[in-house]
């Protein structure tokens, strides 16, 4: 171990244990790793004082032999989660100096936990995009770079903060929310591990809302493992949030190594799109052959609704979202513009000034669906087209266990190249919104790399509470992929 | 579905967003992109279809009607850009 940063999370537990290092060591390793990874903009908020308290009150509790699961292990959290007198922005101008007097759910387990907080990450608007271009406090990069170019690519989004700070080894893991494919795409393109959970599996409350019956959070982190240490944690069942289902949350990491021999993996037809680069295909094609050989049978599908998916998308998510940012009205928090002569005025402007582009027009969208003479033609047929992708799902799951799919129909691509045409940029969450509308679990796997040496990710989706099969499936992949490459840190030299 | 400028004048003050006049035409090209692009769920027979309203099968929870919080007036006002005492400031709502 060259440094302490070099640890996976699972891996830092069980030194911690076996007192090889401490996590005082640990969290300063991390702090300086925060600072080194600045010109990557990964994080809207710093808090080395308050890790340096946490890593103190844990090497006690080691020292005791009162270590609790996630004892002295340092995280990000994504600036969506509401942290008791640490800012909480959403990555909005509208919430730039807001101290939430609570603390989210997810956020509060992981302390329960023993967990330690380096920070706040970056990330688009709101959770409203797929680069992480639209965050008020500047577009975050992706640790990875071309081998033929040393152009800035974007981490993806919305969970872009979170993504770069893993694959930079700025933080042992992060928290995510994922909303339309905000986990897993960013983890894809980053060369890390995303699991969006099952909806309902992790408590809501405290995280931002975007669009709520999206809207889930889940573990990033550098490998499977990781990610079932720490959807255990932030996993539970809340009075607060009355869409959290109380079903047991089992341990992930039990059943992990038990291989995909005799599981039935289903593949998508439809989610081979035309225009998709080849080594998309290809990887793809590969995943089959290495579940193949592990003794995994491979059955073809049909999801006949895929293509309305995103469409469906776009509706479904601004309507809540409209909704849900009705809240900020510059007068109870946030945002306040001055100089309004009256109310509606003030509302208008403070609106107007806090909120950026790409919120606006979504609400826009939003409010323009919901509207009298829309609401049916709009948002009740989003509605159904949604009974009807969900429905695929459960028609697949008669004959298969899990599906296998990619992750995202590229690589990382540049900042700037994509933010012109919405459309466009709203085409990376392709093979990822699906899931968030039937709600069920899915997780980002690196698989690979195209011929410039950018990571790739293979997704296997679920069935609704079996996040347990989908880790193991994950894992699975992880093993015959291999994927050891790490970015080159040319971010220590900016 | 082409949306025009009366149409997004209409949804921003809806949405209680101000829209200078400048940004009504490119607002309206982008909605009128992206609504067009959303048409194509026109193409799926929907008849019979019930609308999804919960996307995990679930009845609703209940719970006692007590109070669980309260009593904390100031931390809830200590993120108002403009507070008096314990109220909110707003400007002036009744002539």
């Amino acid at each position: 171990m060259s440094s302490p940063t070099d640890f996976t999370l699972a891996g830092a537990r069980d030194a911690l244990r076996a007192k090889e290092v401490s996590a005082v060591e640990l969290t300063e390793a991390f702090i300086g790793a925060v600072e080194a990874a600045r010109p990557l903009n990964a994080f809207v908020t710093e808090t080395p004082d308050r890790a340096r308290a946490m890593a103190k009150e844990s090497d006690a509790r080691i020292a005791k032999g009162e270590a609790r699961p996630l004892e002295g292990l340092p995280l990000a959290i994504k600036d969506l989660f509401c942290t008791k007198g640490v800012r909480t922005t959403a990555g909005s101008n509208i919430l730039s100096n807001f101290v939430p007097p609570y603390e989210s759910t997810v956020s509060q387990n992981l302390w329960d936990a023993g967990a330690v907080m380096l920070g706040k990450t970056n990330m688009d608007e709101f959770a409203m995009g797929s680069s992480n271009e639209t965050s008020a406090f500047g577009p975050v990069f992706n640790p990875w770079r071309s081998r033929t170019s040393n152009a800035k690519l974007v981490p993806g989004g919305s969970s872009g903060g979170s993504a770069a700070a893993v694959a930079a080894q700025a933080c042992l893991a992060a928290t995510g929310t994922d909303t339309g494919g905000s986990i897993r795409q960013p983890a894809a393109v980053a060369g890390i591990v995303g699991l969006k959970p099952t909806y309902g599996r992790c408590s809501r409350y405290g995280i931002v809302a975007f669009a709520s019956s999206l809207d889930q959070a889940g573990p990033m982190t550098r490998n499977v493992r990781d990610a079932a240490l720490l959807l255990r944690a932030m996993a539970s069942v809340d009075p607060k949030d009355s869409t959290s289902v109380d079903v047991p949350v089992p341990d992930y990491e039990a059943d992990l190594e038990r291989g995909v021999k005799g599981l039935r993996i289903g593949i998508p037809k439809e989610y081979r799109i035309d225009g998709a680069p080849p080594e998309i295909d290809a990887l793809w094609a590969e995943g089959v052959a290495w579940m193949k050989a592990q003794g995994a049978e491979i059955i073809d599908v049909s999801l006949p609704h895929t293509k309305y998916a995103l469409p469906t998308y776009y509706i479904v998510a601004p309507a809540e979202a409209s909704s849900n940012l009705a809240r900020y009205d510059g007068v109870r928090f946030g945002h306040r513009a001055k100089g309004a002569h009256d109310i509606a005025d003030l509302y208008e402007k403070s609106r107007a000034e806090g909120f950026g582009r790409e919120v606006q027009r979504r609400i826009l969208i939003g409010t323009y669906v919901l509207s009298s003479g829309y609401y049916d033609a709009y948002y009740i047929r989003a509605q159904k087209l949604r009974s009807l992708i969900a429905d695929d799902f459960t028609q697949a799951y008669k004959k298969c266990d899990v599906l296998l799919t990619p992750a995202t129909p590229g690589p990382a691509f540049a900042v700037g190249a994509k933010t012109a045409d919405p459309v466009s940029m709203y085409l990376n969450d392709v093979f990822t919104v699906t899931v968030n509308l039937a709600g069920l679990p899915a997780i980002s796997v690196p698989a690979g790399a195209t011929a410039d040496g950018l990571p790739l990710g293979l997704q296997v989706i679920g069935k609704a509470f079996d996040e347990a099969t989908v880790l193991r499936a994950a894992r699975a992949i992880e093993v015959a992929a291999n994927f050891t490459a790490r970015p080159q840190p040319w971010w220590r030299a900016a | 579905m082409s949306v025009d400028k009366d149409t997004v004048r209409r949804i921003a003050r809806l949405a209680r967003i101000a829209l200078d006049e400048a940004r009504v035409e490119p607002m309206a090209a982008e909605l009128s992109g992206i609504m067009g692009w959303v048409e194509q769920l026109n193409e799926v027979d929907v008849t019979n279809v019930a609308p999804m309203t919960s996307v995990v099968a679930q009845s609703l929870k209940m719970r006692d009607d007590v109070v669980s919080e309260g009593g904390n007036a100031e931390a809830l006002m200590a993120n108002a850009p403009e507070g008096e005492d314990r109220f909110f400031v707003v400007p002036k709502v009744v002539e």
